[in-house]
């Protein structure tokens, strides 16, 4: 057994103090230690996307990065994006524009485009295109995908003029 | 208006959208884990399995002592060679990613630890990775059971085909051939098996689309009665064929579990997916075909060679892709002589079964690469010699005795060729060539075969003959509708478009109706989510239970309302009696029918109804048109335009199928242009990783443009037709026809999938050598 040591991070809110391995990676202290299994595991190789989290605003593989690396971060999962019943704009539109079918990648697409929105709502179409090939999905054909994180940026786009 | 036909946003949604989705891999808590030591070697002996001093290994031995059995996929034709799967290698290794042990610990670290110290050493032998080595003179066998390394045979010759190519005023000939691939689903395989010690039963958890299938494999291989299993298909990640098959990571899982008595799990990682899960494609045919002067289309003959790996995928067997290509290669085409040999040829790579299209990507590139050619050689437009061809009267029985039923193959191609308006192209497409740039257009006409019942299957002599679907459908004191049904979905919205058409028939909203699928204790005995007929026959059985439910719904209204019957309507939640103001609340109606049962004379108490749907099949059938531009210096193919005429009949729920078509098309492109499992000559698989297998992101895949056609059947109860594959087997076959379009100036031709820019890049290196010889 390996040597184990202290990490403390804010997860969706909530300061978490684990003691875990070293070795262990992010993802796996998201969804096995701390038990929110939406973030989910496609390729533990950083290429599919399926684990991105945020990690101080910016989006992360969580599969990629270890979980002392995370000392002092603030996490945020896709718990952490509807407001009770209400939905956020993104998981809104991926609902109406048919953004998902399986369900396993839209964490990732859905923590990708929320933490890039954060920082640019005004991101042009081609820009978002640009962004959301970074992660994997197998059924949709991206389209869907697409679409609906645009929709999703005038959406929120119109909450900040209200602001 | 009713529920059918309309773009309602799926019921499944939320739950996924916030996170809440229950895959397999989150069921795991308190679960031991399991990891696989696989061999490193493609073929050879084992000469010992090194385990460490302390920790849980297991291998084949102790599952020989327990008695446990190997799969044992059968087809029950003369051809057929039967070689058992053994859950972990025996004496033999016959892939590199076969199982040989398994270890099992507390976590998954500590199990990855354990699995580093157990060493298989193998006594190696030469590797028979490709279909030629297999097929070659002397080639070693890789099963004794299966001389000449050919599993299963199919062959036909109708009398009059030397004939009609003796006649013919054009012969084209086309070797073509497809990678090989893996369906790759974004969640892998995996399965969490728990032990009950009150039942001393064991529920496995599962990413699996046929879990009903499951169950009966596991019982057979384990020798255990299918009642102390229990197996559930949670939130799937993804199949595309590749979760269809009984793997033997799951006997061995699931043996482990009663063996232990306690939980564990196997989650696999994306390497092992890529190594030990099933393989798809990889395909050689050789086809030719004869036309009169005119571009009639007279004769197929087709050498039609399917690498099937090293094993037969239980439960549809290895012929599932070489007896598929048999049957269904005429495609759209309607022609009389028919020639064909389609082998399932064994080697030393990870078995191969269903993926997505299976074998109709390959047959539709194969048919419209010969109307392409032979419209070439004959001066034809590509367009014309298809509408000279095309099948336009129905019934039409196939030169394999396959019945067509109604369709709409030449309007669909003449709605993708109005709306790609070809003329305007030629325009650009010349203009462009002027200033030496190279765009090229394709069309790709096809049928897609869905939702065939048992007759089709037993056609195929499989010894498990799959098919029909039965369903339970349920309505309780308040009113809530319970839908139980052996179709196990994964992604397609099933249970949203089932509750549209049950609303229509019960006059219930349709988020008052709960889909219960995937789980053995709970879902009717049924074959599961493959080969795009859930909608057709799960659907199909599900409107004739329900309307048996509306039926028996209108009765007890009728005397609650002192009306007859017939003149009740069930709407909006209500049993109206028309023409008069008399209606009840559908929930009233279904408590007196559960709490006042007395009243209803000759009727079982309660509303539940069950029906079984088992249809021949039908034909769906589409039309592809795409647009690509080539860069000749860096051989990169961009699609600029991709256009679908789709005929599904009738569309349940149009989003939901405009979704199918558009995630089909992509996988059919990554087919075309990007996917390939690549292996040394010792059968080492070299792309083991995302990095190195490269599936196209949203930076490849242009928008697709989808029109739709409704062409309504008799042969589907609800008017719809499959159309879950329809775009993975149109698209490689309009990209392909789109580039050598593009590549026509240089005098060249790719038949070979993935058209990757080396590919390219060798053929335009070929034909430049050509031309300077030619003029030398």
């Amino acid at each position: 057994m390996t040597e184990t040591t202290t990490v403390t991070f804010t997860l969706n809110g909530e300061e978490r103090s684990l003691t875990l391995e070293p070795r262990q990676n992010l993802a796996d202290t998201i969804r096995d230690t701390c038990g929110l299994t939406g973030t989910h595991v496609g390729c533990e190789h950083g290429v599919c996307g399926a684990c991105t989290v945020l990690m101080d605003g910016k989006a992360v593989r969580s599969c990629l990065t270890f979980a002392v690396q995370a000392q002092g971060a603030e996490i945020e999962t896709v718990e952490s994006l509807a407001d009770g019943d209400t939905l956020h704009p993104l998981q809104q539109a991926f609902w109406e524009l048919h953004g998902l079918q399986c369900g396993f990648c839209t964490p990732g697409f859905l923590m990708l485009a929320a933490g890039a929105l954060r920082e640019n709502p005004d991101m042009s179409d081609d820009e978002m295109r640009d962004l959301l090939s970074s992660n994997l999905c197998r059924c949709t054909g991206y389209q869907n995908i697409v679409k609906a994180a645009r929709q999703a940026a005038e959406v929120m786009r119109g909450e900040r003029a209200e602001a | 208006m009713t529920w059918v036909g309309r773009t309602l946003p799926r019921l499944e949604d939320p739950t996924l959208l916030k996170g809440g989705g229950r895959f397999t891999a989150d069921l795991k808590a308190g679960a031991w884990a399991v990891k696989f030591v696989r061999s490193p070697e493609a073929a050879g002996t084992i000469v010992e399995v090194e385990r460490p001093d302390e920790g849980i290994v297991f291998t084949a031995e102790d599952l020989d002592a327990a008695g446990v059995g190997s799969i044992q996929a059968v087809l029950d034709r003369p051809d057929y060679r039967r070689v058992p799967h053994p859950v972990l290698a025996r004496d033999r290794v016959v892939f590199a990613g076969q199982a040989v042990a398994l270890v099992v610990a507390p976590t998954e670290a500590e199990a990855e630890d354990l699995a580093e110290q157990v060493f298989v050493d193998i006594d190696t032998e030469d590797a028979v990775t490709s279909i030629e080595a297999a097929l070659a003179e002397g080639a070693r066998d890789v099963h004794p059971e299966a001389p000449g390394n050919v599993m299963v045979e199919g062959v036909m010759r109708t009398p009059g085909v030397d004939a009609a190519f003796d006649a013919a005023a054009c012969v084209v000939e086309l070797d073509l051939s497809s990678a090989r691939q893996s369906a790759m689903p974004m969640e892998t395989r995996g399965g969490v098996a728990d032990y009950d010690p009150a039942t001393g039963r064991v529920t496995l958890y599962a990413s699996v689309q046929m879990p009903h299938m499951l169950r009966t494999g596991l019982a057979d291989v384990l020798g255990i009665d299918e009642g102390d299993l229990r197996v559930v298909a949670p939130d799937v990640g993804g199949g595309f064929g590749q979760k269809m098959s009984l793997f033997p990571e799951y006997v061995a899982l699931v043996w482990t579990a009663f063996r232990l008595r306690r939980k564990v799990a196997w989650i696999e990682d994306r390497r092992e997916n890529f190594l030990s899960a099933s393989h798809a494609r990889d395909q050689q045919f050789t086809v030719r075909g004869a036309f009169d002067a005119e571009g009639r289309l007279l004769a197929v003959d087709a050498d039609l060679r399917s690498n099937v790996g090293a094993f037969s995928c239980y439960p549809v067997t290895c012929g599932v892709e070489p007896l598929m290509a048999f049957a269904e290669l005429p495609g759209p085409y309607d022609f009389a002589e028919y020639g064909v040999r389609s082998r399932g040829v064994t080697t030393n790579l990870s078995m191969m079964a269903p993926y997505r299209g299976v074998a109709r990507p390959m047959l539709t590139l194969s048919m419209e690469q010969l109307m392409d050619a032979a419209a070439e050689k004959l001066d034809l437009d590509p367009v014309e010699i298809r509408r000279r061809n095309l099948i336009t009267s129905f019934p039409h029985t196939s030169p394999t005795g396959l019945v067509y039923d109604e369709a709409s193959y030449l309007e669909a191609m003449e709605a993708a060729v109005t709306s790609a308006d070809i003329p305007g192209f030629r325009e650009r497409q010349a203009a462009a060539l002027a200033e030496g740039r190279y765009l090229g257009l394709g069309l790709s006409v096809f049928s897609e075969r869905t939702g065939y019942g048992t007759p089709a299957f037993a056609a195929r002599k499989m010894q498990i003959v799959p098919g029909y679907e039965t369903v339970d459908c349920e309505m309780g004191p308040s009113g809530q509708v319970t839908l139980r049904i052996g179709a196990s979905p994964h992604g397609q919205g099933l249970k949203t478009a089932l509750a549209q058409l049950l609303a229509d028939q019960l006059g219930v909203a349709p988020e008052r109706i709960r889909v219960i699928s995937g789980d053995t204790d709970a879902s009717p005995y049924g074959w599961g989510t493959f080969a795009s007929r859930s909608m057709v026959i799960s659907g199909g059985a599900s409107k004739i239970a329900s309307g048996q439910l509306a039926d028996k719904l209108r009765a007890i209204a009728g005397v609650l309302l002192e009306v007859d019957p017939s003149g009740v309507e069930l709407k909006d939640g209500l049993a109206l009696a028309t023409g008069t103001n008399k209606s009840l609340s559908i929930a009233e109606v279904a408590r007196a029918a559960h709490h006042q049962s007395h009243r209803f004379e000759g009727m079982a108490p309660g509303l539940k109804e069950q029906a079984f749907y088992d249809p021949s099949g039908t034909f769906s059938n589409a039309a592809h048109v795409c647009e690509v531009e080539l860069d000749p210096e860096t051989c990169g193919v961009r699609i600029t335009r991709f256009l679908v005429v789709e005929d599904a009949g009738r569309l349940i729920n149009p989003m939901i199928v405009d979704g199918q078509i558009a995630g089909g098309v992509a996988q059919g492109i990554a087919t075309a242009l990007y996917e390939e499992l690549v292996f040394d000559e010792f059968g080492t698989m070299l792309t083991t990783s995302l990095a190195d297998y490269l599936p196209p992101t949203a930076a490849e895949i242009p928008d697709i443009e989808i029109i739709h056609m409704e062409t309504i059947s008799p042969q589907t109860v609800t008017e719809a037709k499959g159309v879950g594959e329809g775009g993975t087997i149109g698209a490689p076959a309009a990209v392909l026809s789109a580039l050598n379009d593009a590549l026509r100036p240089f005098g060249t031709r790719i038949t070979s999938m993935p058209a990757t820019p080396d590919r390219i890049a060798a053929a335009l290196r070929a034909a430049r050598t050509a031309a300077a010889e030619a003029e030398a």
